[in-house]
């Protein structure tokens, strides 16, 4: 599975509330909370996002609640596949359970420009930076991770052992 | 091995496990909310299955947008309480029964020590206060929790941090968390587990050790455990029908790093927006003026908490043009503050005091701020509107210098109200 797109960039410690505020969570519309994601911060991010976009962060991103509206926020206003310095553990399975790729990559906050357009390789674990050339090695996803997101998501997964028992 | 280790091991059926194992464990205890319970719901709809794994392993929590704030909000809160008629669950604490989650599950029993527990709800880790491995996840998380009982876990590495010295009166459980995570700072914990041990825990009341173990997550951490002892097995056999076995870390455990505490001569601290780790002596945010106080919440809204408000705010009056809001943690610390006349301090003081909700400390309702308000709050989180308006601010105290700036009107060290 590889994913080609442009990136939009974001600082490290972004948190669940500036991602989606609280007073947005009674929603359960992905469409709904795609219009509000990263409000708190650029209110014209879906905007930007729309065409579908890499996000490339820096450290802790995700940190605080355990929302899941906040991937679902980032996934429904475009954004394909999130790779960060590092990620706050419930948003990570959040965005993998919902089906959004995320992936672990030390140092591409510093050799990634916002636009530069990159391509991911999932199963490899390899982010290539088309506009500059540069290659990158990120944490290898687990491959039961992996599998996860190729069948999109924890509810179609669960979905299958429910059916097969 | 340590408690991580150890309860992670008996879940997953394991003699021994090492960090960084990936194990599929059986989840003992599951809480959602009204807040995450919607999605949950959705969630298990999708999944297809018709009967969640055990009824009575699931505890339903209203405790976000009580009374409903909205009809949307209404209608969630009656679905969740149709699903628990439909599956069997009992323990749903609806208004009026029950109050902020992570008080009412331990103070109804379902926080054992030695048990896998699992919420929807960050601040899940609280329960580790009383030997739980405690954690939050997702909605869809908790809806395959709900079909299977069971949850992949990746064992963490553990940081013990060893505490020693007396916390005076004014220097609460609450500023040695926030020192804790000034110090590993915002992400610095994460996927980790953190261990508290030495006198001071030992010392420390199951209300400090709670407050400490909310916190755990605002520096990343996966949880936070306070070994149990005799204090833990009192509070959770006065309150649980269920057996347990409390479980504690081997001699020579393997722990990442070791950190040692004195809090001697430690001062109340407070956590400046818009993060955690952003933490400074109150007596050097003197001129920070405030328009609204909030003492509540899963971190400081408890009988130990309030008893401290009260003895600032007695005989006092807030500042004019500051509004405070109480929210007792639960219907039973509600009913416990009437009995000692603490409504009637709060009251006469000239606070608010309402139901026991999380609503202030996540701007859900019952007090938001507007652009350019500025607020100091008990609760665990200063982020950019977090409270209500991307332009407030959020300033994290302990219960005392809460109540204390309420008083002045600006940030107040409590110890130098006591010397006017």
């Amino acid at each position: 599975m590889t994913i080609t797109a442009k990136t939009l960039k974001l600082g490290n410690n972004i948190n669940t509330d500036v991602i989606i505020p609280g007073r947005y969570l009674e929603s359960i519309d992905p469409e709904e909370l795609g219009r509000h994601a990263l409000e708190g911060l650029d209110p014209t991010f879906p905007n930007k996002a729309k065409e579908g976009v890499i996000l490339v962060a820096g450290k802790n991103f995700g940190c605080g609640s355990s929302r899941e509206q906040a991937p679902i926020a980032l996934k429904s206003a475009g954004v394909r596949c999130i790779i960060a310095e590092s990620f706050a553990r419930i948003f990570f399975r959040n965005a993998i359970n919902i089906g959004l790729p995320a992936l672990e990559c030390e140092g591409i906050s510093r050799t990634t420009s916002e636009g530069d357009t990159l391509s991911v390789d999932l199963a490899n674990g390899i982010v290539a930076n088309k506009t500059t050339g540069t290659v990158m090695r990120a944490t290898p996803t687990p491959q039961f991770i992996l599998k996860l997101i190729e069948e999109g998501g924890l509810i179609p997964h669960v979905r299958a052992l429910v059916e097969r028992s | 091995m340590n408690i991580f280790e150890k309860i992670l091991a008996r879940a997953s059926g394991k003699r021994e496990v090492t960090p960084g194992d990936i194990v599929e464990a059986n989840i003992d205890m599951a809480m959602i909310h009204d807040l995450t319970g919607p999605l949950t719901l959705d969630s298990f709809k999708k999944i297809g299955a018709s009967k969640v794994w055990d009824p009575n392993r699931i505890v339903i929590i209203f405790d976000h947008l009580i009374p409903a704030s909205t009809i949307r909000a209404a209608t969630h809160q009656k679905n969740l309480r149709e699903f628990a008629r439909e599956q069997g669950i009992r323990s749903l604490y609806d208004i009026g029964q029950g109050g902020v989650c992570h008080q009412v599950f331990h103070e109804r029993g379902y926080a054992r020590p030695g048990e896998l527990i699992v919420g929807a709800d960050s601040h899940t880790c609280t329960y580790g206060a009383l030997g739980a491995f405690a954690t939050g996840i997702g909605s869809t998380e908790m809806a395959a929790v709900f079909t299977t009982g069971k949850m992949w876990f990746k064992v963490p590495k553990v940081i013990k941090i060893c505490v020693r010295g007396k916390l005076r009166k004014y220097t609460t459980p609450k500023d040695l968390i926030l020192k804790i995570i000034g110090d590993l700072g915002e992400g610095g914990a994460i996927y980790k587990g953190l261990e508290f041990t030495g006198q001071t825990f030992k010392e420390m009341s199951i209300d400090g050790r709670l407050t400490v173990c909310n916190m755990v997550v605002e520096a990343g951490a996966k949880a936070g455990i306070v070994p149990p002892d005799n204090k833990t097995i009192t509070y959770v056999r006065a309150r649980t029908r269920g057996t347990f076995k409390p479980v504690l870390s081997d001699e020579g455990a393997r722990y990442e790093n070791v950190l040692e505490y004195d809090v001697t001569g430690f001062q109340p601290l407070v956590a400046c927006p818009p993060t955690v780790d952003n933490v400074r002596p109150a007596s050097e945010l003197q001129n920070v003026s405030i328009d609204q106080v909030f003492i509540g919440s899963c971190t400081n809204g408890r009988m130990e908490d309030l008893r401290l408000a009260a003895s600032i705010l007695k005989g006092r009056r807030i500042n004019e043009g500051v509004r405070m809001i109480i929210s007792p943690a639960s219907q039973e610390i509600y009913k416990e503050c009437l009995r000692e006349g603490l409504l009637r301090i709060f009251t006469e003081a000239g606070a608010v005091v309402t139901n026991a909700t999380c609503g202030p400390c996540l701007g859900g309702h019952m007090g938001l701020l507007a652009p350019g308000e500025v607020c100091i709050s008990t609760s665990n989180r200063n982020f950019v509107g977090r409270m209500g308006s991307p332009q407030s601010k959020v300033y994290l105290a302990n219960p005392a210098t809460a109540a204390a700036s309420g008083v002045t009107g600006h940030i107040t060290d409590p110890n130098e109200l006591r010397r006017r």
